[in-house]
């Protein structure tokens, strides 16, 4: 398995990386039995995430993904920070090998974990059907569907 | 510095393997099968090749069939121990928890045929018990296929104890020695072994050639269908050049089994004691090992990126993490043991051979807490458990 040079770059060179004392948001995402979990601390000041950092327990890909969600999000309207996919974290590390796709969804639902957290501590209403649950089980169920259905094949 | 790290997983060609193979592509490279002189020359040193590899195991040239490796031979002696099991209606097959998966991928295959598998454990020594083996012995029983050495944690199997046991019972025993040939001591005939995997490139010798010693009076059944080469039972023209290197390999590793265990221990050992600071670590396995493998736990952390890290720091080593092996699970061998997935995420092999030296020991002692103590660092399993949160499992 081959990472692309992005993804090297960032999981060797982690951006935003740390804990953060008085962070507004805190969400922590994954399974350690599955082998990942990210922890993502945000800052925000007037609807903007001012500040981010991230803590991850998992493979190169999850600490890269997460280092590139944070670089995407800081300094980003927690509007625009809910519509980051893992689609265009994939993308913006020039891929993953398909096996650790599953990282990149963890990164999107760290950053979502992060501001339904803020959310909740402020009082703010929101739509909770734009959250995951916090209940990895759906995911990592998919997951595991899938990496035993590949199994099969070969 | 560059240190390679990963011996159980293959190995650097010795000088006399890499000089024995090279006549055998230039100037002694007729086909074995073909009756002119070129080929009876290739077909005389193939015969000197299989006494060699017959010799060294304490076997008879005929009883030994070259493969295009260990996975290879232990598919041929498995399905073969199976027909001939299911010829008297035995379709019960007894195996390990820590096999290869050359082993437990063909165990599954025969279980989708309908015979029946029994995988003993092996607690967290992480050794099959000869009494175990005794007990799940069953009338219907066609083979009992046990590994020699685990090549994930290095321990070495009761096999001499399960050989009388299988004898005793009149039952084949099969053992995938891949990792111990020319590391251990091995006679088959002592040891009641009735089928042996073997595969050069974990002994100095190129990749792509072991062989299966396979006790007279025991029919293989073919895998491959072709010419009539290895006594009709594995088609192909034979890989010479491989084959005289496996040989001339195997030869000297045997010869310097005691030699080369005596050093590489020492090293191993010092890496142990190296890194016996690292708090919330195990080293997994116990009892009589391999020289070599000395295979660790950190709590909290994954063994991918420590993998990864260890790299740029030039060292080569290997882990039982599940982003290793392509999926979800950790390794099969470390959940035999015990040991939960999180904690079996966090694993790291360390194969050493005696082309390694003190100074790559001591790198490998210098770079590996540093990097388990920035991966802790950084991870929110490690300040859940620092925290009270987690509790502590090693």
């Amino acid at each position: 398995m081959l990472y692309s040079k992005e993804v090297m770059d960032h999981f060797e060179n982690p951006r935003n990386i740390g804990k953060m004392a008085d962070a507004d948001g805190i969400g922590e995402v994954g399974n350690a039995k599955c082998g990942d979990i990210m922890k993502m601390y945000i800052k925000v000041e007037n609807d903007i995430i001012v500040d981010v950092k991230f803590n991850t327990f998992g493979c190169g890909s999850a600490i890269a993904t997460s280092s590139m969600a944070t670089e995407m999000i800081k300094g980003k309207p927690i509007s625009e920070a809910l519509e980051l996919s893992n689609k265009a974290v994939v993308e913006a590390l020039g891929g993953l090998p398909p096996a650790k796709l599953h990282c990149s969804v963890l990164a999107e639902e760290a950053v979502k974990a992060a501001i339904k957290d803020y959310y909740d501590k402020n009082g703010i209403a929101y739509d909770a059907e734009q959250f995951c649950d916090g209940n990895c089980a759906a995911c990592h169920a998919h997951d595991h569907e899938h990496a035993h259905g590949h199994a099969e094949e070969e | 510095m560059r240190v390679y790290a990963d011996n159980a997983a293959t190995t650097r060609m010795s000088e006399t393997a890499i000089a024995a193979m090279l006549p055998y592509m230039d100037k002694i490279y007729g086909n074995p099968s073909s009756l002119h002189s070129f080929g009876q020359e290739a077909a005389e040193v193939l015969q000197q090749a299989r006494e060699t590899v017959a010799g060294l195991l304490g076997a008879e040239s005929r009883e030994i069939y070259f493969t295009s490796g260990g996975s290879e031979a232990d598919n041929m002696a498995i399905i073969s121990a199976a027909r001939l099991g299911a010829k008297k209606g035995k379709k019960h097959i007894i195996s390990s928890r820590i096999e290869h998966h050359a082993v437990l991928h063909t165990l599954d295959k025969l279980k989708k045929e309908g015979y029946e598998i029994t995988l003993l454990e092996v607690g967290r020594e992480g050794r099959v018990k000869a009494e175990d083996v005794a007990a799940a012995i069953r009338p219907d029983t066609a083979l009992v296929t046990i590994m020699y050495a685990n090549n994930e944690i290095g321990t070495i199997q009761p096999i001499k104890e399960i050989g009388a046991i299988c004898k005793e019972k009149g039952v084949i025993f099969h053992t995938d020695a891949v990792q111990a040939v020319g590391h251990l001591d091995i006679n088959v005939k002592e040891q009641n072994i009735d089928m042996l995997s073997l595969s050069a490139h974990k002994f100095h010798g190129p990749k792509g050639v072991g062989a299966l010693y396979c006790r007279r009076g025991l029919i293989l059944t073919n895998i491959i269908e072709g010419g009539g080469q290895e006594r009709g039972k594995r088609g192909g023209t034979e890989n010479i050049p491989a084959i005289v290197a496996a040989a001339a390999a195997m030869k000297e590793a045997c010869e310097n089994i005691e030699k080369h265990a005596i050093y590489v221990s020492a090293l191993r050992d010092r890496l142990i004691k190296g890194l016996a600071h690292i708090p919330h670590a195990v080293v997994n396995g116990s009892g009589e090992k391999l020289p070599g493998i000395a295979n660790f736990c950190f709590e909290g952390i994954e063994g991918e990126s420590l993998l990864l890290l260890l790299n740029k720091d030039g060292i080569a080593a290997s882990s039982g993490s599940a982003c290793t092996s392509g999926s979800l699970d950790p390794s099969h061998v470390l959940l035999a043991l015990g040991l939960p997935h999180e904690v079996a995420h966090g694993s790291l092999r360390i194969s050493l051979c005696h082309y390694n030296t003190i100074e790559e020991v001591d790198h490998i002692i210098a770079s590996v807490p540093k990097v388990v103590d920035y991966l802790r660092d950084i991870s929110p399993v490690w300040e859940a458990l620092m925290e009270g949160e987690r509790p502590h499992v090693i």
